[in-house]
């Protein structure tokens, strides 16, 4: 958040010390495709050098660590899930259709396809806030997406865009309910 | 103040306005998508083009003197600029010099950037646009919104009742041939009067001194070829270094910008001829130089304008090209307008972005816009005086998340702050409760 709002001397102070309260960990795996791009890219622009590089090659994203893993997901009961691509997981990270694959091996879980799945939700972090009214433009073409994508569920690899979807549908009073994709799997 | 969240409100709540953009937007992204995919080689392309672009930018001192060697040994005179009042002083003096009252304009986005049609018309010279999109605009008394299609925001029938009143056309039809055969007979004429053609470039090359200008229409052709004189404006950006670096880029602009695998005319020329226009061409600089020194920031010089970063931003599509207030809108315009004014203006545009990264994904020339974006805003909170708010309010942050106890400490409070409702109070809270609910924050 510091970093892509140009806190960067905030950020870099925060980037030190998750360096060094990982620093015993031979593998982290993050929940969040924003925070492992974070870490992969983000702190090689906060400090040159090899102060902060060396988590990044330690650092997974949890569908990308599962996807490396003989891995039986648990089965549920019947749901239609909308899976909503992040920006930072196509884009940053490139994790294509890894975390959708997984998905669709669990079962019970059917995947359903919606409008413009790979445009971004509209979140941006302070974005959301500081350019509030277009946020809002840009979530509302999503969740009318959503609504007519007859979905139960939307999911994702990032909270923070469950977090701006799931706020715009809570608002909308939709049905449909947010779950991490940790949830599901 | 946030003048792109206040510019933007208008868009935002015009819905015919945001249904126009996205259908127009979509199309040629869409557009683009198919005729990328045609090129198996094209990473490879972006690659090389964003590398020799990197290369003119570190070497641009000498490429500029073999630029102006060449330019000058085929007959053309060279005029160097260092800001925008300057460019407009040459080109106000030579058109003054040749006694013309009006001038015909070929699309230049960088005499727009330098306000050259004010500057003229203060001059007592009419400056008459010939792309048809920039004479819509031009009539209408309107500003662009598109780099590409400056009258994105305008539809069919709103062209007809301008061509009526402005151009007398008495047209009740709003079919899109009816109307350009409207405007290509008004221009036909004004070209053909024309003494003094203003011609902007997509391309300069160094080592032969020409100049390469594309478009759909034609008439850029008419206006560099018919006038006595010719005069071009090229941002000293603009350079290549060889002929052959040319069909590169011509095939990553075309592709890129309509979807097409070239576009319909490519023109290029060099120096002065006996059956052709004396030429005359300024070199502006108007910040790049200022630019070219952050390490960063310097990449956006890389641009072709092709606008496909336009035609793929969530922002864009919704907000339309007149809530950035500048020129170059749309990402592009979000690195590119601040750093030409050094920071003296523009400054919230690199905030319009909610970083979703599309732009860098489509760019031809590879410039990490995101990347651009995230250390202007650094640049810009630095430069903030006094203690903010703002600034408070990360640096609590900042102590919040310095462990897992004090985020968890941070969630009882955000959470108890709810149930009393207090966050209302707090103004990113009620931007956020505008139109969406906070998460439940399960206790864990």
């Amino acid at each position: 958040m510091h970093f892509n709002s140009g806190y960067a001397n905030d950020a870099l102070w925060l980037a030190r010390r998750q360096v060094k309260a990982l620093q015993r960990y031979s593998r982290v795996v993050c929940s969040s495709a924003s925070c492992t791009a974070m870490i992969r890219d983000g702190y090689a622009r906060l400090a040159a050098g090899d102060e902060l590089s060396d988590l990044a090659g330690r650092t997974f994203e949890l569908t990308e660590f599962l996807a490396g893993l003989v891995f039986q997901p648990g089965s549920r009961d019947d749901v239609r899930v909308a899976y909503h691509a992040t920006c930072h997981s196509l884009r940053s990270l490139r994790l294509g259709d890894t975390p959708r694959r997984l998905l669709a091996a669990v079962p019970g879980v059917e995947l359903v396809d919606f409008r413009g799945v790979q445009e971004c939700c509209g979140f941006g972090g302070t974005f959301a806030v500081k350019n509030a009214a277009t946020s809002e433009a840009i979530l509302g073409d999503k969740l009318d997406a959503l609504a007519e994508s007859g979905c139960q569920v939307v999911t994702a690899v990032d909270s923070s865009c469950l977090m701006q979807i799931g706020g715009g549908l809570s608002r909308r009073g939709s049905d449909i309910r947010v779950a991490h994709i940790a949830e599901l799997l | 103040v946030n003048e792109f969240a206040a510019q933007a409100e208008t868009a935002l709540g015009d819905r015919t306005l945001r249904a126009n953009l996205t259908a127009a937007t979509t199309t040629i992204r869409n557009r683009r998508a198919t005729v990328v995919a045609e090129v198996p080689e094209w990473e490879a392309l972006r690659d090389r083009a964003a590398s020799i672009k990197a290369h003119v930018l570190d070497h641009l001192s000498a490429y500029l003197q073999q630029f102006e060697a060449a330019a000058t040994s085929r007959g053309a005179v060279v005029h160097w600029a260092s800001d925008a009042t300057e460019a407009c002083r040459v080109v106000t003096g030579l058109v003054r010099e040749r006694g013309a009252s009006q001038v015909v304009k070929a699309k230049s986005l960088t005499s727009d950037e330098i306000g050259l049609n004010e500057q003229l018309e203060a001059a007592g010279i009419r400056p008459i646009e010939t792309d048809l999109a920039e004479l819509i605009v031009q009539l209408a008394g309107d500003r662009q919104s598109h780099i590409l299609v400056p009258a994105i925001h305008k539809n069919r029938r709103e062209i007809r009742d301008l061509f009526n009143e402005k151009l007398g056309a008495g047209l009740e039809t709003d079919e899109p041939a009816a109307l350009a055969e409207v405007a290509r007979v008004y221009l036909r004429e004004v070209m053909l009067e024309a003494r003094v053609g203003i011609s902007g470039a997509n391309f300069a090359i160094a080592e032969s001194g020409e100049i390469c200008v594309v478009e759909s229409e034609g008439n850029a052709r008419m206006c560099t070829t018919l006038p006595e004189t010719l005069i071009t404006i090229v941002g000293i950006e603009k350079l290549l270094p060889r002929r052959d670096d040319l069909p590169l880029f011509l095939r990553l602009l075309a592709r890129s910008a309509t979807g097409e695998p070239l576009s319909p005319y490519t023109s290029i020329w060099a120096g002065s001829s006996p059956d052709g226009p004396q030429q005359h061409i300024v070199l502006v600089d108007a910040g790049r130089s200022t630019v070219l020194r952050d390490p960063v920031g310097r990449q956006a010089l890389r641009c072709i304008r092709c606008s496909a970063c336009l035609n793929v931003c969530p922002v864009y599509a919704r907000t339309g090209g007149h809530a950035y207030g500048s020129i170059y809108p749309g990402p592009i315009g979000a690195i590119l307008s601040p750093q030409l004014a050094n920071l003296g203006k523009h400054r919230s545009l690199p905030f319009a972005s909610s970083l979703c990264g599309a732009c860098y994904e489509v760019c031809p020339v590879k410039i990490d816009i995101p990347e651009v974006l995230v250390d202007l805003r650094r640049r810009i909170v630095e430069t903030e005086q006094g203690l903010r708010p703002e600034k408070l309010a990360f640096s609590a942050a900042r102590l919040a998340f310095a462990s897992g106890g004090r985020i968890a400490l941070a969630g009882r409070l955000v959470r108890a702050a709810n149930r009393l409702r207090l966050a209302s109070v707090a103004p990113p809270a009620r931007a956020w409760l505008r139109s969406r609910d906070l998460p439940p924050f399960r206790d864990e």
